[in-house]
């Protein structure tokens, strides 16, 4: 960690992952791995001008009454400031001005089985002026419920931050336990969590695929891709006793070995998902009717990935090179020479080449590391010691970071940054560039997380 | 690529059953056959609202639906609007900022209603228990009939608390018959 004047502070240039306050310092952390901190001067730290520090910012205001001072953005995040019934007003949704704009109201409840968030359309005709997200309404103070607790106890929580990427999450939190108690988990661990995170972003990236297409009305892509899902989900219960793989990663190691049959489990799930594969991905690119709901559909330019230093395949669609497996890499993947697939159109349909690519890169990555899985222990006690430590593991939607600060084997601070803090904004930018009727696509291309970021 | 699939299935050997376990599919159809049928002429319409879950049971209750559990099956559909829904399925804590809107979406819906709290959160706040930034389980916002618990409880777990709801309730007995025109 380096420690800046409130002038360099604003004045450090990098790509900007995360923002974070504690007591005496706000944290702000830059690509690959940069850490700085600016001391807090009556709970205030100077505002940072960079595109992805806003909704950091205004969730150091509302979780821990910290100030960004100058901060352009000032509205609330997880704070809805509700009466004693449970209600909160509405807050004043600024719309462009203009003839015939009106406003669409959606959520928090949406219409599919998916999370809460509100979105509110500013619209001429069916043209998306404008859209503005109001999240928060799934905040459960996961952060603050790690404080107190063993790294192993607290495990529990990161495990929960994003149900979809809760392997990627423990991973992330196990890396930063590791790295603040100075321990190193065997490799036979190190083996497991990776074929549990690529097993993860498996059934991810290939249930999305399918439910964009099923948005279209193309129904038996969704069917089959769901199909795939339940059967990489099966594996894994087969593997290692929970379909998601929850709690299984934990500091020191994982929670639990494979089982006996679990490696042929995974294989037989691999086989059957690869051989359909090439048939799925000739579907999505032939039928022309899918292609043109999906081309040209939801645009993030490069440079505006670039502005927000967007991670995963949001941003690796949009000509942004960044994969936390490779920088700054952690064990095992500097063995399996990693391919990360880049495009730059930057629209649905370059987002689900990407995830396509990227199946297959995973489906190879999985075979390797089973086939050359060390025989060692699986986990190592942590040590009762102090410290702090920054984590990160890729999640299938991009980069998840955790930082803890461990006193006498507890944790006295944490935080977590999901993919999905730099990836709300986008989907609030993509969504202007098409109809209405094209937001149900272009939200579940880009797939953010409402947990991971209202935490 | 879809005709070569269709026709390959017509060609093809009968695949293995790549259905969840035949026997329990069986039971759960002798059930509903039982209880469902006088209560519901076989269409029970679910609502589900997140009240701040991490998503892990959404993805399970997503999972209900698929090709193995196909959910449908047993005369179960989810349904965007709560006006058309005789369930509603609640997931997740009670988190603060969820909690008036969960209670409109039960004021919207018609009478009688059952209410499900499904996995470890919404049974009584999960690992979450105890943070001041959720008032608890489902039961914080309002009464439930059943308690489907697990984290997240599997498809199977879920469909089974789905058909148990309807077989031990007699609420749904109260709605008024529809006499067809």
């Amino acid at each position: 960690m380096k420690l800046l004047s409130s002038q360099d502070w604003q004045a450090h240039a990098g790509k900007f992952i995360a923002l974070w306050t504690d007591a005496q310092y706000a944290y702000a952390l830059y690509q690959p791995a940069e850490l700085v901190a600016t001391p807090l001067v009556e709970g205030a730290y100077p505002a940072l001008r960079h595109k992805g520090a806003a909704w950091f910012q205004r969730l150091a205001h509302d979780g821990y009454g910290h100030n960004a001072i100058g901060a352009a953005d000032t509205r609330p995040a997880i704070e809805h400031f509700r009466s004693a019934d449970g209600t909160a007003p509405w807050p004043e949704f600024a719309s462009p001005g203009g003839e015939g704009v009106h406003q669409v109201a959606v959520g928090p409840i949406h219409a599919a089985i998916i999370e809460p968030g509100h979105f509110r359309f500013s619209l001429r005709g069916e043209e998306v002026l404008k859209l503005e997200a109001r999240l928060g309404y799934s905040h459960k103070g996961t952060l603050a419920l790690m404080r107190g607790k063993s790294p192993r106890l607290a495990a529990r929580f990161a495990a929960r931050i994003s149900g979809d990427a809760t392997v990627a999450h423990s991973i992330a939190f196990a890396h930063a336990a590791e790295a603040a108690l100075g321990m190193t988990p065997p490799p036979r661990a190190v083996y497991l969590r990776a074929i549990m995170a690529e097993l993860e972003r498996l059934a991810n990236h290939g249930s999305d695929i399918g439910a964009i297409a099923g948005d279209a009305g193309f129904s038996f892509l969704d069917a089959r891709f769901a199909l795939h899902r339940e059967v990489l989900c099966e594996a894994a219960r087969a593997a290692f006793g929970h379909r998601l793989m929850m709690d299984m990663v934990i500091p020191g190691g994982v929670a639990g070995d494979m089982s006996s049959g679990g490696a042929a489990a995974i294989l037989a799930a691999l086989l059957a998902l690869e051989s359909e594969l090439p048939g799925l991905t000739r579907v999505f690119e032939d039928y022309a009717s899918l292609q043109d709901r999906v081309v040209g559909t939801g645009v993030v330019s490069p440079a505006l990935a670039a502005a927000y230093a967007a991670g995963g395949f949001t941003g690796r669609a949009a000509g942004q090179n960044h994969d936390a497996r490779v920088s700054p890499g952690y064990a095992p993947y500097e063995h399996f020479g990693l391919e990360v697939p880049v495009e730059q159109d930057g629209d649905v349909a370059a987002r689900i080449r990407i995830r396509l690519a990227e199946m297959t890169e995973s489906i190879r990555l999985i075979r390797d590391m089973l086939a050359n899985l060390p025989d060692t222990v699986i986990a190592m006690a942590p040590p009762s010691g102090s410290g702090s430590g920054l984590g990160v593991a890729e999640s299938f939607r991009g980069p998840v970071w955790h930082w803890l600060r461990i006193e006498a084997g507890a944790i006295s601070d944490a935080f977590a940054a999901d993919a999905s803090t730099l990836q709300w904004p986008l989907v609030e930018f993509a969504a202007a560039t098409g109809i209405l009727a094209d937001f149900p696509l272009i939200n579940k291309s880009i797939n953010a997380s409402y947990s991971g970021v209202d935490l | 690529m879809v005709w070569k699939t269709l026709l390959r299935h017509c060609i093809a050997q009968p695949a293995a059953p790549r259905r969840q376990d035949p026997a329990a599919v069986a039971a759960l159809r002798q059930r509903l056959a039982a209880a469902g049928h006088e209560k519901l002429g076989r269409s029970l319409a679910i609502r589900h609202v997140a009240a701040g879950s991490c998503n892990g049971c959404e993805l399970e209750l997503r999972a209900t639906q698929n090709l193995i559990y196909d959910l449908t099956q047993y005369g179960l559909s989810f349904t965007p609007s709560p006006r058309h829904a005789d369930v509603l399925l609640i997931t997740g804590v009670a988190g603060g900022n969820m909690i008036a809107a969960a209670r409109q979406a039960r004021e919207a819906m018609a009478d009688p209603v059952l209410v499900l709290a499904m996995g470890d959160c919404a049974v009584d706040g999960g690992v979450f228990k105890g943070s001041p930034a959720i008032a608890g389980g489902a039961e914080a916002i309002m009464p439930v009939d059943l308690f489907v618990a697990g984290c997240p409880p599997e498809p199977a777990q879920i469909i089974e608390g789905l058909l148990a709801l309807l077989e031990v309730n007699d609420i749904l007995l109260a709605r008024p018959v529809r006499v067809p025109r």
